[in-house]
């Protein structure tokens, strides 16, 4: 096993890249995902990796790059964040459909406008239906793991996606956290060589992306999208035998004394973790509260879900992106429709918080509890109710 | 000069390549002088070649799933990025064969795309991918507007021309730009070299393509198309056309090797432009006094040409 060592997590998530042995890296700078792809063209330039580095000229460019690569049959990577994730979105819908196993780290961001650099959900969520396999870090320790089993999963023959790991941008992928790297001999048993189904190659041709007419089209977008469902058992199986190989277990859904609880908070990223100190607040001046965080969110983990919420009576979900004219925030709508007419379902209240990097502090978390317990008397008036706006 | 040129002789007709890396069995249209332009370069490069096509009348004539026209490993992504999805081809091949995980044999890796794809949507796509260096043959077919979603005008559509977004009434004759000088821009990148051919001199065409991809490094081939649908032309007089176009001084052919500039076809005896001109419908109406200036400005286009080329 690896040291536990004091590390930026941008730079343990650029270092647990290195060590799955990328042959590509296509990347533009865009704020906070900076720090990973700095370290990763000094890790090439030392020659620490064998890697072409290529400095794109764009997001968009970054990801049809990684298209071309991953075509070729090379291990490929990239990171994004906010706006350039949106200039790159005509790609990555292609980069599925088209079963590309590239591995992209999301520092997630608000996005424009107004121009904010700070930490929310907003750009992912717009990318919900993109077709990746879509998994959300709490910490550094988590978005360096769940960076390495991206690749396994990317790359196993009966998946062939692409993966995104988010982490919540600044709030995760600039703070200093103790974190276990683990050493290039345990990465190199646990993630074969990539071995492409099919590549770009003079020797067998094929041609790829050609044109769907309306008799193809259906049934490509299914066999797509049953292969994105059918993921869940690989991944869930590679989490298994990561956790095997490094000792760290990981889930679909994560649960935080839920046993008893009565009101159980949903959350992802690394909000988290301020949940679970939350939670421990509230618990001590005796409210049943637990917490839920969704880990795996494309595939949706529907089953998983339902068992990790049990008897609760009420969910409070906490939604960091503002879906505009919707019914819901993007988890609230998504968790409404996946336990409409439940037998025995629990009352959702949605949540919408900590937009553009405003703090998510303990004081908010009891605010959504004291509404929480309102509302469950008193019905309220609106789907989904946005916290902590300042009255200008 | 460029010591990759010195051991290629040139095609002759006596000995064209067998190779036929496209079928015959396309869905271009009747007379398309775009299908035959990318049949020769495809010729001349052979089928040791990797493609990325843009979206255009070339990926959708090519391949209907499943149906493929292409002996050659293909791949489309999108419109804007055929020499970015390249480069993340050549960067793939480089490193791979540097870790010995594919063969080390040549293969020359090609981006095709149309005008529009090249000189406007995809500017900044192809900029990117000469400024890094990536060994690559960037080909444009440019048939003058965005033929595969019905003849809008692009930034290549010639003045006056009747487009369906540049429609000539009572307020307009046409087209009001003239022609976007993509090859210059290419040149400024500062690549090894830059060529213009016409399918009516087949051999100029697959010399060019062959020694661009003889280069190392990023090379820029720039083709003239005729498209009898969208410039109602006939499409028995496509290869006439392309002969026209360049007899008219309309579109002179040339090389710029690492920089400098050499006539591939001086034109001693210019036909007149109008002759170019009337032989399509979408110059139709066009009055003298527009004809009279578009000779005027392709007589000092070719003549800064001429300069350029020391001649």
């Amino acid at each position: 096993m690896g040291n536990r060592v004091g590390v930026e997590v941008s730079i343990a998530v650029a270092d647990a890249v290195k060590l799955c042995n990328v042959d590509v890296i296509a990347a533009y700078p865009i704020t906070p995902q900076t720090h990973i792809v700095e370290h990763l063209s000094e890790i090439v330039a030392d020659g620490h990796l064998d890697a072409e580095f290529i400095p794109v000229e764009s997001e968009h460019a970054a990801m049809s790059c990684c298209c071309g690569s991953s075509a070729a049959g090379a291990r490929t990577y990239t990171s994004t964040s906010s706006q350039g994730f949106a200039l790159m979105s005509e790609i990555v819908y292609i980069a599925s459909s088209m079963r590309f196993p590239i591995v992209m780290n999301v520092a997630n961001r608000a996005l424009s406008g107004p121009i904010s650099i700070w930490n929310d959900h907003s750009d992912i969520m717009a990318h919900r239906d993109i077709g990746w396999i879509q998994t959300f870090a709490e910490n550094g320790q988590e978005a360096v793991d769940l960076t390495i089993h991206a690749f396994k999963v990317a790359e196993n023959k009966k998946v062939s996606l692409p993966v995104i790991v988010n982490l919540d941008g600044f709030i995760c992928s600039h703070v200093i956290e103790p974190i276990i790297m683990p050493t290039q001999e345990e990465v190199d048993a646990y993630l074969p060589p990539f071995k492409p189904i099919y590549k770009l190659d003079p020797k067998k041709p094929v041609s790829m992306g050609t044109v769907g007419i309306p008799e193809v089209y259906t049934e490509a977008k299914v066999a797509h999208n049953e292969a994105l469902k059918a993921s869940k058992r690989v991944i869930l199986d590679e989490w298994k035998k990561f956790g095997e190989m490094f000792g760290r277990y990981y889930n679909a859904v994560e649960t935080y004394k839920t046993e008893d609880a009565e009101i159980i908070f949903v959350t992802m990223g690394s909000i988290s973790e301020t949940a679970m100190t939350a939670v421990d607040g509230m618990r001590e001046k005796g409210e049943k509260v637990g917490l839920v965080r969704i880990r795996l969110w494309r595939p949706f983990p529907n089953a998983e879900f339902k068992k990790a919420i049990g008897k609760a009576r009420i969910l409070a979900v906490l939604d960091r992106a503002l879906s505009p004219g919707a019914v819901n925030g993007p988890v609230g709508s998504e968790l409404k429709s996946l336990l409409y007419k439940v037998p025995g379902a629990p009352k959702i209240f949605n949540f919408i918080a900590g937009l553009g990097g405003r703090d998510m502090t303990l004081e908010r978390f009891n605010e959504i509890l004291e509404k929480t317990k309102l509302y469950d008397k008193k019905k309220p008036t609106e789907n989904y109710e946005v916290i902590g706006v300042r009255e200008l | 000069m460029i010591p990759e040129f010195e051991k290629f002789k040139g095609f002759s007709a006596k000995d064209l390549p067998q190779e036929e890396p496209i079928a015959p069995g396309h869905r271009g249209c009747q007379g398309c002088g775009e299908i035959l332009a990318l049949r020769m370069a495809m010729k001349a490069l052979g089928n040791d070649i990797i493609v990325a096509n843009a979206t255009g009348c070339m990926e959708i004539i090519t391949t209907p799933f499943p149906q493929t026209a292409w002996r050659v490993p293909w791949i489309h992504i999108a419109f804007e990025n055929a020499a970015t999805v390249a480069s993340g081809v050549e960067a793939a091949r480089k490193v791979l064969i540097r870790k010995g995980k594919i063969s080390k044999k040549h293969v020359d890796i090609v981006a095709v795309g149309g005008d529009g794809a090249t000189g406007d949507i995809g500017l900044q796509w192809i900029s990117g991918a000469f400024e890094r260096g990536h060994d690559m043959v960037y080909i444009c077919l440019d048939n003058e507007a965005y033929m595969n979603t019905g003849v809008q005008r692009s930034g290549c559509t010639p003045y006056g021309a009747m487009t369906t977004t540049s429609p000539p009434g009572a307020q307009s004759f046409g087209q009001v730009t003239w022609k976007k000088n993509i090859p210059a821009i290419m040149v400024a990148h500062g690549i090894k070299y830059v060529a213009t051919a016409s399918p009516a001199y087949y051999l100029d065409l697959m010399n060019k393509v062959k020694k661009a991809a003889l280069v190392n490094g990023p090379a820029y081939v720039h083709i003239y198309s005729p498209c009898p649908t969208g410039w109602g032309s006939a499409g028995e007089r496509s290869v006439e056309l392309a002969r026209l176009v360049v007899e008219s001084k309309v579109f002179p052919l040339y090389e710029v090797i690492e920089g400098k500039y050499f006539l591939s076809r001086k034109i001693t005896k210019p036909k007149p432009v109008e002759e170019y001109l009337k032989a399509q419908r979408r110059f139709r109406h066009l009055k003298a006094e527009q004809i009279e200036y578009i000779q005027k400005r392709v007589d000092a286009e070719y003549d800064k040409i001429l300069k350029l080329a020391e001649i």
